[in-house]
C-alpha cells in the first residue's frame, strides 16, 4: 500500500479523502492557495504544501505546481477529488510519467469519455441505450414523419443552429410532425438564415439518475446502485439520493449492467458515474460518464457500506475488488443536501464571508439513523470568492425514505450558520415540499415549483402552533428569569402570568401555559392542549424541544421586542404578549417596507470609491452609478432602468452596510 | 357611607378618561397610545401607584377656568419593572395636548423629587405640544423647575426620556439632560424651533420629520441614543435597559441568573483579525462573544458607528462597552466618536457600572472639518472621561493602537486596571509605513530600502510584546479565551476602591 498520497485538491473533498486516507494509515499531503492558508483541510493533512496565490487557475490547476509539491513531499500517489485537475488527462500523463500513481481511471478512459460525441458513440457501440435521433439532412415533411415514427413519439423537432427555444417543436404524433417540421424549418430559416432541421426523441419528465460504478485493473467491474439527483437549479445539483424512488428492479439492473459494458469497453478502472436520463415510463438514456468521484457520493456510501475512496485508493495501488456484484445490497435511505453559500432571498447570489457561527448537527450512526456531514469549513472561517460557494453535504440515513427526509428536516433545523446568507431554508422548503415526499419529481422541479424564486416558507397552522406553543413557554422561561434580577422590592416582585398570546405569522394566538417539573402544558384558547418540555435556557440560540412527543428544532435569537425563530425553511418574528399588552400591540399600525424600487441599495458591505452620476443626471438601463469596494473587488453598480437621480446620499469614501441608500430615482 | 365610596370611583374614572374617549380615538388613529396605556405597558402587571390624580391648573385666563380635567394632562407615579422601582411621568397628549402647566410641572417635579430621595430611575414618557400658552410665564416657569430638577438627579438617579409625540420648544431641554433618549419612528420629533419658524428665519422648506424625527436624531444630531417601531416595542425596549440599569448611584448594577459558561472559549476568535491589517472585520462579533448569551444593548447603534457603545452583562452582572469598529473609517477617533464614547463613559463611571474597552484604534482621524471643528477639545473629552473615571476598567487591545489614540483608549496610563493585548496587537507611536517615511526622510527614494526598513519596523514594533515588555500591557491573552479572562478581572475587581481627589467639579472640556 501507498505510504503518503497527495490530494489535488481543497474544501470538503480533501477533508473527506484525508478521513479515508487516514483509516488506512496513509500519511496524507495536503495543497493549498494564499486564501487557503487556515483551511480545515490543511490542518487535517500530515503535511501541507503552498501552491500559488488564491485563483484556481494560478495554483490548484497548475499541473506544475501540483508536480512540484509531489515531488518535495514524495507522495506515492495524488487523489484529484473532483473538479479542478479530476478529469485532466495532461495531469494523469504528467503522473503517469512521474511514476505517481493517479487515484483515478487511465488516461485513455478519461480522454474518451470526456468527449460528448466520442462518449456517444462508444455508448452505443458498448449497447448503452442513447437518447434516438437522426443527424442526418430532413428533405420534406414526410420524411420527419417517418423518422419521427421510427425514433417513436414523443420526438424534439430542432433547428441545427437553434437556441433559446426558437426553432424548437415537440410532435406528439404524425400531424404534429409533419407541421412542426415545416414550422421550425420556417423559423429557423428566418431566424438563423439555416433552415435545417434535426430529430430527437423528447424525453418526457425526465429524471437524472446516476450509476456509480467500480471497477478494477483486474477486469472486474461492479455497479454499486444508483443516485436521484433530479432535484437541480441551473445544472447544479442541490438535493441527492440513493436509491431512486422512482427505479424498479428491472430498471436498475439494467441501467448497471451497461453502465458497467460501458466501463468495460472503455478499459475504466476506478470509480466513475454513469449519467443517465430518465422519462416517466422509465426509458432511460445515456447523457455522460463522469470519470472522478463525484461530490454526491457519500449517498451510495451509505446505502451499500462501502468506503468509494478507500476503494479508489486499493485500486490505484493494483488490488483487486473485494467485492463482486452479487455482494452489493442496497440498504436503506439516504439524502444529501448541499449547503451552499447562496443566499436563497436575493436570488441564490453568492454570499461570501466570515463564519461567524457554525455548528453542524452532530454526527451520528445507529441502526435506526445516520447524520453525516461531509464539510471543509469551520466557526470563524473565511468563505471565499475564489471557489466554490458549497459549505457542506449533510447527509442522513434511515432504513426507509420516509424516516431519511424527517432526519434530514431534523438535521437542517439543528444546522446553525451564520455571517453569510446560504440556502439552508430552501433546503427545508424542499424536504417538506409533498412533490419531493412522494418522489414525484422531475429535473424541472426547482424551475417549476420556485418559478420566481424562493421568498421563505410559510408554514401550515399545525407548525404554527407548534411553534407558538414553544416560543410562549420559551418566553416564560426568559421572563421569570428577568423576575429574578437583584435589587426588587421584598414582598413586591413581578408575578410572571400563565396566560400569553403569542403572534406569529400573522396570527394571534392566546395560550395558558401550566408548568410543573418536567415540562409545560401549553392550552389554546380553543382548548387543545400541547405538551412542550424543553431543556433551552436563555441565551440558547438552538432550543430542541419536545413538543407532544415529536422533536421540534428551533432556531431562536433576538428582535426588537421579540423573537426571531427558524425553523423548517420560516423565518418567523414571534412576540409572545400579554393579553393586555397584546391587546394594545393591535392598535399599532403595521408599517409597510419602504418601497425601494426608486432606490439604488448597497447590495453588500462595502466602501464607495467613486460615484458617477450626479443629483439631476438622466441615466440609462446598464449606466454605471458607482462603484462599491467589497473584499477588495470592486463592484459597479448600475441603473437597471432609464431614470433620473433625485438625491444621493452617499460620497466616496463612505463606508456602508447592506441595503444602505445609496442613491434615490425620481 | 357607600356614596363616599363611590364618589371615589367615580372621580377616579373621570380622571382615567383623560381628554374623553374621542380624543384616546385620535390618539389610536395616529399610531399612539395613551398617556395610561404606556405606563401599563412600560410597568409590571398592576404595580402602577398613581400620585396627584386629581391635580387640576388654576390658570383663569381665556376662560380656562371652564376646563379643569382631573390630572392636568400628565399621569403621575412609580411602580416597577422586574420588580425594581422606577418613577414614571407620561404625558397625557388628550388633554390640553399634553401641554405644560404650572401644574403639571409640579406633578412632574414631585416623582423626581422622591426619585432622588428614595434612589431609584426617572422614565419620562414625552408628548406634549409644548408650554401651555394660557398658563404664559407660569409654564416656562414650570419647565425650568423640571430643568433644576434634571439637573440635581444628573448622576444620582438614571433618568430615561421616551419621545413618543411632539416634544418641541422648551420641552426639548428636560429630556436633553437626561441620561438616555428614545424616540418612536414616525411618531414622534424634537426640536427648538418648528418648521414654520424655521421658514420664516431662515427660509428652509423642511418637514417636521427631517427636521427633528426619530431618523435625524438618530443618525445626524445624535441626540437620541436610539429609535424603536412603535409604542409597544419602545416600552418593551426600555424595560430591558433598566434590567441593566442601577437604581441609583449608591448601588452596584444589577445582576440576575445567567446562563453562561463564564469560561466558555470562543475559538473563532482566533481568527477574528483578518491577515491583511488593513482589511476591517465586525467588532460586535467580538462583543456578542464576549458577553453573556450574546445580549448586547447597544446605544447610539446609528451614529458615529466608527465606535460602538453599549452594555452587556458578565456573570450576570452589567458591563458598560466601548470599542473601535474597524468596519467604519477604520475605527479611528474623531470628533462624534469621541463625543459618543465620552458621554458613555462618563454615564457608566457615575453609576459604578464597570468599562470594558476594545481597541482597534488606527489614531485619530486627519483633516481641516476635524481640526476646525474642535478635534483637540472633543478629543479631550474621551480622555478626560476615561481618565477620571473610578469604576473598574479592562482594556483588551485586538489590533492596532496607534499614536494618542492608544492614550484615549483606556490605556494603562489613564489607571486602567487590566490593560490585556492579543497576539496580533500593534502599540506603536504610528504604522511602520507612517514611522519610516518619518523616521527615513532622507532615503524616501530609495524604495527596496523603505521596504526594508519598513518590514524591520514592523518586525521590532508591530506587537504587544514592546509595550508588555514596558509593563504597559499586563498579559498577552488568546483571543479565544477572552471571555474568560475578562471575568475573571472583573471578578477580581468587584472590591475596587478608588477616589478622585476632591472638588467641586471638574472642568472637562465641553
Amino acid at each position: 500500500m501507498f505510504k503518503k498520497i497527495l490530494i489535488a485538491n481543497r474544501g470538503e473533498i480533501a477533508c473527506r479523502v484525508i478521513k479515508s486516507a487516514r483509516k488506512m494509515g496513509i500519511q496524507t499531503v495536503a495543497v493549498y492557495s494564499d486564501a487557503d492558508a487556515n483551511a480545515l483541510h490543511v490542518s487535517m493533512a500530515d503535511e501541507a504544501v503552498h501552491i500559488g496565490p488564491p485563483p484556481a487557475n494560478q495554483s490548484y490547476i497548475v499541473i506544475d505546481n501540483v508536480m512540484r509539491a509531489i515531488r518535495e513531499t514524495g507522495a506515492e500517489a495524488v487523489h484529484p477529488g473532483y473538479g479542478f485537475l479530476s478529469e485532466n488527462a495532461k495531469f494523469a500523463e504528467a503522473l503517469a510519467a512521474a511514476k505517481v500513481a493517479f487515484i483515478g481511471p487511465p488516461v485513455g478512459a478519461i480522454e474518451s469519455m470526456g468527449d460528448k460525441i466520442t462518449s456517444k458513440k462508444i455508448a452505443q457501440d458498448a449497447g448503452v441505450s442513447t437518447v434516438p435521433g437522426y443527424m442526418g439532412l430532413i428533405e420534406d415533411a414526410e420524411e420527419a414523419v417517418k423518422i419521427s415514427q421510427e425514433i417513436g413519439y414523443p420526438v424534439m423537432i430542432k433547428a441545427s443552429a437553434g437556441g433559446g427555444g426558437k426553432g424548437m417543436r415537440i410532435a406528439w404524433n404524425d400531424d404534429e410532425a409533419r407541421e412542426g417540421f415545416q414550422s421550425s424549418k420556417n423559423e429557423a430559416a428566418s431566424s438563423f438564415g439555416d433552415d435545417r432541421i434535426f430529430i430527437e426523441k423528447f424525453v418526457t419528465q425526465p429524471r437524472h439518475i446516476e450509476i456509480q460504478v467500480l471497477a478494477d485493473s483486474h477486469g472486474n467491474c461492479i455497479y454499486l446502485g444508483e443516485r436521484e439527483c433530479s432535484i437541480q437549479r441551473r445544472n447544479q445539483k442541490v438535493v441527492e439520493e440513493a436509491p431512486s424512488p422512482f427505479l424498479d428492479a428491472k430498471t436498475r439492473k439494467a441501467m448497471g449492467e451497461q453502465a458497467c459494458a460501458l466501463a468495460s469497453a472503455v478499459g475504466y478502472t476506478s470509480a466513475g458515474t454513469v449519467e443517465f436520463i430518465v422519462d416517466g415510463d422509465r426509458n432511460f438514456y445515456f447523457l455522460e460518464m463522469n470519470t472522478r468521484l463525484q461530490v454526491e457520493h457519500p449517498v451510495t456510501e451509505l446505502i451499500t457500506g462501502v468506503d468509494l475512496v478507500e476503494q479508489m485508493i486499493r485500486v490505484a495501488n493494483g488490488e483487486k475488488l473485494s467485492i463482486t456484484q452479487k455482494d452489493v445490497k442496497l440498504n436503506g435511505w439516504a439524502i444529501e443536501s448541499r449547503l451552499y453559500a447562496e443566499d436563497p432571498y436575493r436570488n441564490f447570489l453568492p454570499s461570501i464571508g466570515r463564519l461567524t457561527r457554525y455548528r453542524p448537527p452532530a454526527e451520528t450512526a445507529s441502526e435506526t439513523a445516520v447524520v453525516r456531514n461531509d464539510t471543509g469549513v469551520f466557526e470563524g472561517g473565511e468563505i471565499s470568492m475564489y471557489y466554490d460557494p458549497m459549505i457542506a453535504k449533510l447527509c442522513t440515513w434511515a432504513p426507509d425514505r420516509g424516516a431519511a427526509i424527517d432526519g434530514m428536516r431534523n438535521a437542517l433545523d439543528g444546522f446553525e450558520v451564520e455571517g453569510i446568507g446560504h440556502n439552508l431554508p430552501f433546503l427545508s422548503a424542499v424536504m417538506d415540499h409533498e412533490k419531493f415526499v412522494s418522489g414525484d419529481m422531475t429535473t424541472a422541479f426547482i424551475a417549476e415549483e420556485y418559478p420566481d424564486g424562493f421568498e421563505g416558507v410559510t408554514l401550515d397552522d399545525r407548525a404554527v402552533r407548534r411553534v407558538a406553543a414553544a416560543a410562549a413557554a420559551m418566553h416564560r422561561v426568559a421572563e421569570i428569569r428577568r423576575a429574578r434580577v437583584s435589587g426588587r422590592m421584598d414582598n413586591h416582585e413581578r408575578h410572571v402570568g400563565r396566560d400569553w398570546v403569542v403572534s406569529a405569522q400573522g396570527q394571534n394566538l392566546g395560550v395558558s401555559i401550566d408548568a410543573d417539573h418536567e415540562g409545560s402544558t401549553v392550552t389554546f384558547s380553543d382548548g387543545e392542549a400541547l405538551r412542550v418540555s424543553s431543556d433551552w435556557r436563555p441565551g440558547d440560540q438552538l432550543a430542541r424541544l419536545d413538543i407532544d412527543g415529536e422533536t421540534l428544532l428551533l432556531k431562536v435569537g433576538k428582535i426588537s421586542g421579540g423573537l426571531r425563530i427558524r425553523s423548517r425553511g420560516a423565518d418567523l418574528k414571534v412576540h409572545v404578549r400579554t393579553p393586555r399588552q397584546a391587546e394594545l400591540a393591535m392598535l399599532m399600525p403595521e408599517k409597510l417596507p419602504p418601497d425601494t424600487s426608486k432606490m439604488l441599495l448597497c447590495p453588500m458591505p462595502g466602501l464607495v470609491v467613486k460615484l458617477d452620476v450626479e443629483e439631476g443626471d438622466e441615466v440609462q438601463e446598464g449606466q454605471a452609478l458607482c462603484t462599491v469596494e467589497a473584499m477588495k473587488m470592486e463592484n459597479i453598480l448600475r441603473a437597471e432602468k432609464k431614470a433620473v437621480i433625485a438625491r444621493i446620499n452617499a460620497a466616496p469614501g463612505d463606508s456602508l452596510a447592506v441595503d444602505e441608500v445609496i442613491m434615490e430615482f425620481e | 357611607m357607600k356614596d363616599i365610596l363611590q364618589e371615589l370611583e367615580t372621580r377616579r374614572d373621570t380622571a382615567r378618561q383623560g381628554g374623553g374617549e374621542r380624543r384616546i380615538d385620535a390618539q389610536h388613529a395616529k399610531g399612539k397610545l395613551t398617556a395610561r396605556e404606556r405606563i401599563e405597558l412600560l410597568l409590571d402587571e398592576d404595580s402602577f401607584e398613581e400620585f396627584d390624580m386629581f391635580v387640576a391648573h388654576r390658570c383663569t385666563e381665556f376662560g380656562m377656568q371652564e376646563q379643569r380635567p382631573s390630572g392636568d394632562g400628565v399621569v403621575t407615579g412609580w411602580g416597577t419593572i422586574n420588580g425594581r422601582m422606577v418613577y414614571v411621568y407620561s404625558q397625557d397628549f388628550t388633554v390640553f395636548g399634553g401641554s405644560l402647566s404650572e401644574t403639571h410641572a409640579q406633578k412632574i417635579c414631585k416623582i423626581m423629587d422622591m426619585a432622588v430621595q428614595n434612589g431609584a430611575p426617572v422614565i419620562g414618557l414625552n408628548d406634549s405640544g409644548g408650554a401651555r400658552i394660557q398658563e404664559g410665564v407660569a409654564s416656562l416657569a414650570g419647565y425650568a423647575e423640571v430643568f433644576q430638577r434634571n439637573i440635581m438627579a444628573s448622576g444620582v438617579v438614571p433618568q430615561i426620556s421616551v419621545i413618543m409625540g411632539p416634544c418641541a420648544g422648551g420641552a426639548v431641554y428636560s429630556p436633553a439632560m437626561t441620561d438616555f433618549i428614545f424616540m418612536v419612528r414616525d411618531s414622534s420629533y424634537m426640536f427648538v424651533t418648528g418648521p414654520d419658524v424655521v421658514k420664516t428665519v431662515t427660509n428652509e422648506v423642511v418637514t417636521a420629520e427631517e427636521l427633528g424625527g426619530a431618523s435625524t436624531h438618530t443618525r445626524k444630531s445624535s441626540v437620541a441614543d436610539g429609535a424603536f417601531e412603535n409604542d409597544v416595542v419602545a416600552l418593551a425596549e426600555v424595560r430591558r435597559l433598566v434590567d441593566f440599569l442601577p437604581l441609583n448611584n449608591r448601588q452596584k448594577p444589577p445582576v440576575r441568573p445567567f446562563f453562561d459558561e463564564v469560561s466558555r472559549a470562543e475559538t473563532s476568535l482566533d481568527t477574528l483579525i483578518p491577515d491583511n491589517p488593513n482589511t476591517p472585520y465586525d467588532m460586535k462579533e467580538l462583543i456578542e462573544k464576549i458577553a453573556d448569551e450574546g445580549d448586547f444593548y447597544e446605544m447610539q447603534e446609528d451614529f458615529a458607528k466608527n465606535i460602538i457603545t453599549g452594555f452587556i452583562r458578565l456573570e450576570g452582572s452589567t458591563v458598560g462597552v466601548v470599542a473601535n469598529q474597524p468596519m467604519v473609517l477604520a475605527g479611528c477617533l474623531d470628533i462624534d466618536s469621541s463625543r459618543k464614547a465620552a458621554r458613555f463613559v462618563r454615564f457608566c463611571d457615575a453609576f459604578e457600572i464597570p468599562l470594558l474597552t476594545l481597541v482597534d484604534v488606527p489614531g485619530f482621524l486627519p483633516g481641516t472639518s476635524q481640526e476646525y471643528g474642535g478635534v483637540i477639545k472633543h478629543g479631550a473629552k474621551l480622555l478626560f472621561a476615561y481618565g477620571e473615571a473610578t469604576v473598574p476598567k479592562v482594556t483588551v487591545i485586538t489590533r492596532k493602537a496607534y499614536g494618542g489614540a492608544y492614550d484615549v483608549m483606556s490605556s494603562k496610563h489613564l489607571r486602567g486596571d487590566f490593560n490585556y493585548a492579543w497576539p496580533t496587537a500593534e502599540i506603536a507611536v504610528m504604522g511602520a509605513k507612517g514611522a519610516v517615511e518619518i523616521l527615513y526622510r532622507s532615503e524616501l527614494g530609495d524604495a527596496d530600502k523603505i521596504a526594508e526598513r519598513t518590514a524591520n519596523y514592523e518586525d521590532r514594533f508591530a506587537n504587544p510584546f514592546v509595550a508588555a515588555e514596558k509593563g504597559f500591557i499586563d498579559e498577552v491573552i488568546m483571543p479565544r479565551n477572552t471571555r474568560k479572562r475578562i471575568c475573571r478581572a472583573f471578578a477580581s475587581l468587584r472590591g475596587k476602591k478608588l477616589q478622585n481627589p476632591w472638588k467641586k467639579h471638574d472642568n472637562i472640556p465641553l
